[in-house]
């Protein structure tokens, strides 16, 4: 029996097993590295280990170090969670030699399916359908379009697409370049490259009394070959197309012997109505929750169980209803899914039923790029794919996501997409249906939306500067008895400035539209609430509830047209802090008795640029910051007046 | 939609119209010109300079109305909220003539230093003005001294003056900022000099230039007598705002604090900064438009008017209005109350007259008020003193002086709001401008004159028709009846809030439904300074 386990993992998938610890009654020790010291997972343990260092080489993938937390702590499990050691056969079999229970496979299954190349091979003895491998000399223009894949990879890393012969050996090398230094193994292979495959996947539990199959999970709709959006079971599958994959994949776990839970991937050509071994992964796979939805199972607590050397006490029985997953990445998809890091100033996710959230992050945490950009998994379950699907956009919706920038729009216009509505799935889905959230940045709603949200912004920072005012509290914001221009706010919104005109009237604040195109905007009242300030705005008799938070020049708006992040532009800027930085004016009037430097010249900060000699007193005038020398305006000897600009220094902030 | 409320709206509307002329300044073309060379308005100056969603007062926007000068009479004043202090704000409106200052702007700015004076407020002078009117010159030059004399009394009492320097302050001008306890210049704006090159060359013959006589840049570095230099228009005003950031102000009075800060915009119980919880009134001020008549000589009832003012019941105030008094000279209801948690004394004339138990019960209730150092609130609507013999043997006038005593010699602060009528000495015992309240304002309803003009009219012709008797001459009916047609017409002219507001008899006229806001502001900013009530009074006739 495992009394203390230890999680080599962090964040959500910790939290996770940590859960089903806690519910089986066992201890719970996390790791982490410096920069996730502050995350819940470390706090929901009961006991951690910090690793000295940032980067996954130094920590999570330090198979010495883990074991010597484990040791430290007492643990006699360990759990690995998905990627770092998890499909690492030497850590899986140090952790069994270390005399401590290994919780997935045994390492002979893991190094058996850890090779694509090998793990093919292996399928097709066993009568599981696969890609036919090429090399550079076997391939042929009918081949076309291939696909390069790392032996030893996943996550898409080592991943490329060939549709001419020619590029085929070139994209070999980089392939194989790429998977070296991702996974240190260079090795890789060629298969065809199935344009609207779908990607469909088993997921199975071995254990001693033989393999116990958990349905199917269909995961195509993926972005650079990661999976974004997860469903069980997957839609628009022929019955018996069901029944074969659910079959080779029970044969492909049977193969090897497979003790604890693995997923085997194919890749389905819908128009065909043929599946195609593509590699299985022994662990628990970042999308499981779909499956335990359904099933109405502790994948985790039954991963224990093998662990333990017991079988399940329950055969899986049919899926139950459908859910979907989609990973919520800190990313911006309008920039090339460009990484986010930063403040997750909020994280809330509706608590509603049928909703569960796999979050390795809260509000206030600290987001870093050192690893995987995800943020948390939402799942909805719900009777029927289309209710799930709408139910799960507007949980997105309704979530507080501030400080960065996430893919939460593009996950709702997928939801919510004809295509995928449709169940019209393929990995190529993100590259060929037109999604606004991929195009650049959008503000959400329509031009006139948008006003009443800026609106509502400008409301909620007017009424938060009125209760803080020392006086005259309670006078009507922005009172006045002549009118003359309306009162300004203005809001930086990705770069643009957005100034919003409005003023007191006895109905209440109204919107002055300074484009002068929207009207009959008016604030009907902003109440102060625990998350925020809660702002209602009538356009045209339609009353719409904004939630604004502020937080210094930052302000965050919610509505159900989405998510405004704003930042509040100072009334006032000092033109000291702007201009004068690189000029160096003479503090008094004086001679000049030294210049330090030619122009061009480079110089630190607080490097002499020349002295001044006045009262009877040397002063030096040094340079405020690193930077280039542009301008010397006096020889030695000159006469200068106070005030006077004596040189420039370039600091380069302008291109900053 | 009510009578009254129809009738009260058509004189917003005008209202309304008179102010946008004042907002209007020199008219389009010169604000144009304004804006084309960098510059702001006034008003936009202002509009800067007050905190962010602060309410900003107006004082007389309407002077100059009915004479030759632009309304608003080239100068912007009122009260606004800086740094969370309450200053008074005036600003030159350099789109009238260059912003020279006529007699009426003479008249404005002192009234807006003697608000300053009497409420100890700090004053931010906007300062571009070409000087005096020239054409006027006499009515400003003498008296304009004492422009110059407040500003040094109000630094000497420690009431603190700043000066943002916007363009032209010459000559006379010059000592608006030579006087200030801080002075602010606009580069290559500010133009300060006792004279300029031509008067320079033609008293010593010296060549000289604007910059090196007066330039923002020469005061800054050479001079001093500018103590900050501001790149820009904005920038001369976040300098100010820093300026009153570190004045260290602390008004004088500050009611107990609370910790509900509020951040409700409703009615419910909370704060105005550090004051006693309030709750809104029990009735919608809008409902006062359709409470006032139309017609002056319906009466209505004062009270009704108190309940749309004076805040409603809350755990702090228990009921709206404690009247005292109420079956003792019922044409004058007085009593007690609060408005935006500050306690107040309420005298409101309910029928018009005022009869000597009236006058009477006034000065005892004054005395009362200055027993217990709470501030006046006076509603006018009253035709006077009663005439007639029994009243004149029952002692009215020394009655009706014992009410003027009383209402001179009181020295809690005083408020007036001229609701309806105003007449004969009854603007006198109600606190009528000659008696300094600490605020006058008109709602557009009121008439103030030394009686009706009808009766005014009628009274001259009586005395014209006993005049003519007496020379045994026949009375010229037709004459009579156009000279009191045209006597009722100009006195009616005369007596209406616009002209008077244009008088710089008031403070201004207000949209009744403004009120509540606009007292709520004039006891804050009385709070700024010390009061207490007098014991000491006049000798009262008995």
């Amino acid at each position: 029996m495992i009394t203390r386990l230890l999680v080599a993992n962090r964040a959500e998938i910790a939290s996770r097993v940590f859960r089903t610890c806690r519910a089986l009654g066992i201890e719970t020790v996390a790791i982490h590295s410096d920069a996730d010291t502050g995350l819940p997972y470390v706090g929901e343990a009961d006991h951690a280990v910090h690793l000295p260092g940032t980067s996954p080489a130094d920590t999570y993938l330090r198979a010495d170090l883990v074991l010597e937390a484990a040791r430290r702590t007492g643990a006699d499990a360990i759990h690995p969670g998905y990627g770092f050691l998890s499909e690492n056969a030497a850590f899986a079999r140090a952790v069994t030699e270390a005399g401590l229970t290994w919780v997935g496979p045994a390492p002979e299954s893991i190094e058996q399916m850890g090779s694509k190349i090998e793990s093919k091979k292996l399928m097709e003895a066993a009568g599981v359908p696969v890609l036919t491998n090429h090399t550079v000399d076997t391939a042929t223009e009918a081949d076309l379009p291939l696909l390069v894949k790392a032996s030893a990879g996943g996550g898409g890393r080592g991943m490329r697409v060939v549709r001419r012969l020619e590029d085929l050996s070139g994209e070999i090398d980089k392939a194989a370049a790429e998977a070296a230094s991702a996974f240190g193994d260079g090795t890789v292979f060629v298969e065809p490259y199935v344009e609207r495959g779908r990607h469909v996947e088993v997921q199975v539990l071995g254990h001693a009394g033989g393999v116990e199959v958990y349905g199917e999970r269909d995961c195509s709709v993926q972005r650079r070959h990661q999976k974004v959006v997860e469903e069980a079971p997957a839609p628009r599958l022929p019955e018996a197309t069901r029944a074969a994959l659910h079959e080779a994949a029970r044969q492909a776990a049977a193969a090897i012997d497979y003790r604890g839970a693995g997923t085997v991937e194919f890749l389905y050509d819908a128009d065909a109505d043929r599946f195609f071994f593509l590699e299985m992964n022994t662990r628990l796979q970042v999308e499981h929750p779909v499956t335990e939805e359904v099933f109405g199972v502790d994948l985790v607590a039954e991963q224990l169980a093998v662990a333990e050397g017991r079988v399940p006490s329950v055969a899986a029985g049919g899926p139950q209803g459908h859910a979907i997953e989609v990973r919520l990445y800190a990313e911006d998809p309008g920039a090339e899914y460009q990484p986010q890091s930063g403040l997750l100033t909020a994280f809330e996710v509706p608590d509603e039923p049928g909703v569960r959230v796999e979050s390795g992050f809260a509000s206030g945490s600290e987001v870093s790029t050192h690893y995987d950009a995800m943020l948390a998994k939402v799942i909805v379950h719900a009777p029927t794919r289309e209710q799930a699907a709408r139910q799960l956009a507007g949980v997105l919706r309704r979530s507080r996501l501030h400080g960065l920038v996430t893919n939460r729009d593009l996950l709702v216009e997928v939801l919510g997409h004809e295509a995928f509505v449709a169940g019209d799935l393929s990995t190529a889905f993100l590259g060929e249906q037109d999604l606004r959230s991929l195009q650049g940045a959008p503000v959400p709603g329509t031009a006139a939306q948008q006003a009443v949200s800026f609106f509502a912004a400008a409301m909620a920072w007017v009424s938060q500067v009125s209760a803080a005012r020392p006086v005259q509290q309670r006078i009507p914001a922005g009172w006045r008895n002549v009118h003359s221009a309306p009162q300004v706010v203005s809001f930086d919104l990705a770069g643009t400035e957005v100034a919003v005109g409005w003023r007191h009237e006895r109905s209440g604040a109204a919107l002055v539209d300074l484009h002068g195109e929207v009207h009959g905007v008016r604030l009907v009242g902003a109440e102060r609430d625990a998350a925020g300030w809660r702002v209602v705005v009538d356009h045209d008799g339609v009353r719409t509830s904004h939630e604004v938070r502020i937080s210094g020049h930052r302000v965050d708006v919610d509505s159900p047209w989405g998510h405004l992040a704003l930042t509040r532009v100072p009334r006032f800027v000092d033109p000291a802090d702007v201009v004068a930085s690189g000029s160096l004016l003479a503090p008094m009037p004086g001679t000049v008795v030294r210049v330090a430097v030619e122009p061009g010249a480079s110089v630190e900060a607080g490097d002499t640029v020349l002295v001044l000699e006045a009262m009877k007193m040397q002063h030096t005038v040094s340079a405020p910051a690193a930077g280039t020398v542009t301008e010397i305006n006096v020889r030695t000897g000159a006469q200068v007046a106070a005030g006077e600009v004596l040189a420039v220094v370039d600091t380069g902030d302008e291109e900053a | 939609m009510s009578a009254n409320r129809e009738a009260m709206l058509e004189k917003i509307a005008s209202l309304d119209a008179e102010h946008a002329k004042a907002v209007e300044g020199g008219g389009e073309r010169s604000v144009t010109r304004h804006h084309a060379r960098g510059k702001l308005m006034p008003r936009e100056r202002i509009e800067l300079l007050v905190d962010e969603g602060s309410a900003f007062l107006e004082l007389s926007p309407l002077a100059g109305w009915g004479s030759d000068f632009t309304v608003g009479a080239s100068v912007v004043t009122g009260i606004g909220v800086v740094e969370g202090v309450e200053c008074m704000i005036t600003a030159n409106d350099p789109s009238v003539k260059g912003g020279a200052s006529n007699p009426w702007t003479v008249k404005k700015i002192f009234r807006a230093s003697q608000i300053a004076q009497e409420n100890g407020l700090p004053t931010i002078s906007l300062v571009e003005s070409g000087g005096a009117d020239l054409p006027t010159q006499k009515e400003i030059f003498i008296p304009g001294g004492k422009l110059f004399r407040d500003i040094t009394r109000a630094s000497a009492r420690k009431e603190p003056t700043i000066a943002l320097v916007f363009g032209n302050s010459t000559a006379g001008g010059a000592y608006v900022p030579g006087m200030s306890d801080y002075t602010v210049m606009v580069k290559q704006q500010a133009k300060v000099f006792l004279g300029g090159p031509p008067l320079v060359k033609m008293a010593t013959g010296e060549e000289s230039d604007d910059e090196s006589l007066g330039g923002a840049e020469m005061h800054a570095r050479t001079s001093g007598l500018a103590d900050y230099l501001a790149e820009d228009e904005r920038d001369a005003i976040r300098i100010g705002r820093r300026i009153i950031a570190r004045l260290n102000w602390r008004k004088a009075r500050v009611s107990t604090s609370s910790t509900d800060g509020g951040g409700s915009t409703d009615g419910g119980g909370s704060t105005d900064g550090g004051g006693t919880s309030y709750a809104e009134p029990v009735a919608d001020p809008e409902g006062l438009l359709d409470l006032i008549p139309g017609d002056l000589k319906e009466p209505f009832d004062p009270r009704d008017v108190i309940a749309h003012l004076c805040d409603g019941v809350s755990e702090t105030n228990g009921q709206v209005f404690d009247e005292f008094k109420p079956l003792y000279g019922t044409s004058l209801v007085t009593g007690w109350a609060r408005l935006h948690g500050r306690p107040i004394g309420i005298l409101a004339n309910a029928q018009g007259v005022l009869f000597s138990e009236e006058a009477q019960k006034a000065t005892q209730f004054v005395q009362l008020a200055n027993q217990t150092d709470t501030p006046l609130l006076f509603l006018h609507n009253t035709t006077g003193y009663m005439v007639g013999k029994d009243y004149e043997q029952g002692g009215i006038i020394k009655h009706g002086a014992m009410m003027i005593n009383a209402i001179s010699n009181s020295t809690v602060p005083h408020l007036t709001v001229v609701m309806g009528a105003s007449y004969g000495a009854g603007n006198y015992g109600m606190n009528g401008r000659a008696f300094d309240p600490r605020f006058l304002f008109t709602w557009p309803s009121a008439k103030s004159a030394v009686m009706g003009p009808a009766q005014l009219a009628g009274v001259l012709s009586i005395v014209a028709r006993a005049a003519a008797e007496g020379r045994g001459k026949d009375y010229d009916e037709e004459a009579d009846a156009g000279m009191r047609a045209f006597i009722e017409a100009s006195v009616e002219e005369q007596s209406l809030p616009h002209f008077l507001s244009g008088m710089l008899y008031d403070d201004g006229v207000i949209d009744p439904r403004d009120t509540r806001t606009v007292l709520g502001i004039c006891l804050s900013v009385i709070d700024t300074s010390t009061f207490s009530g007098t014991d000491r009074f006049g000798v009262f006739r008995m």
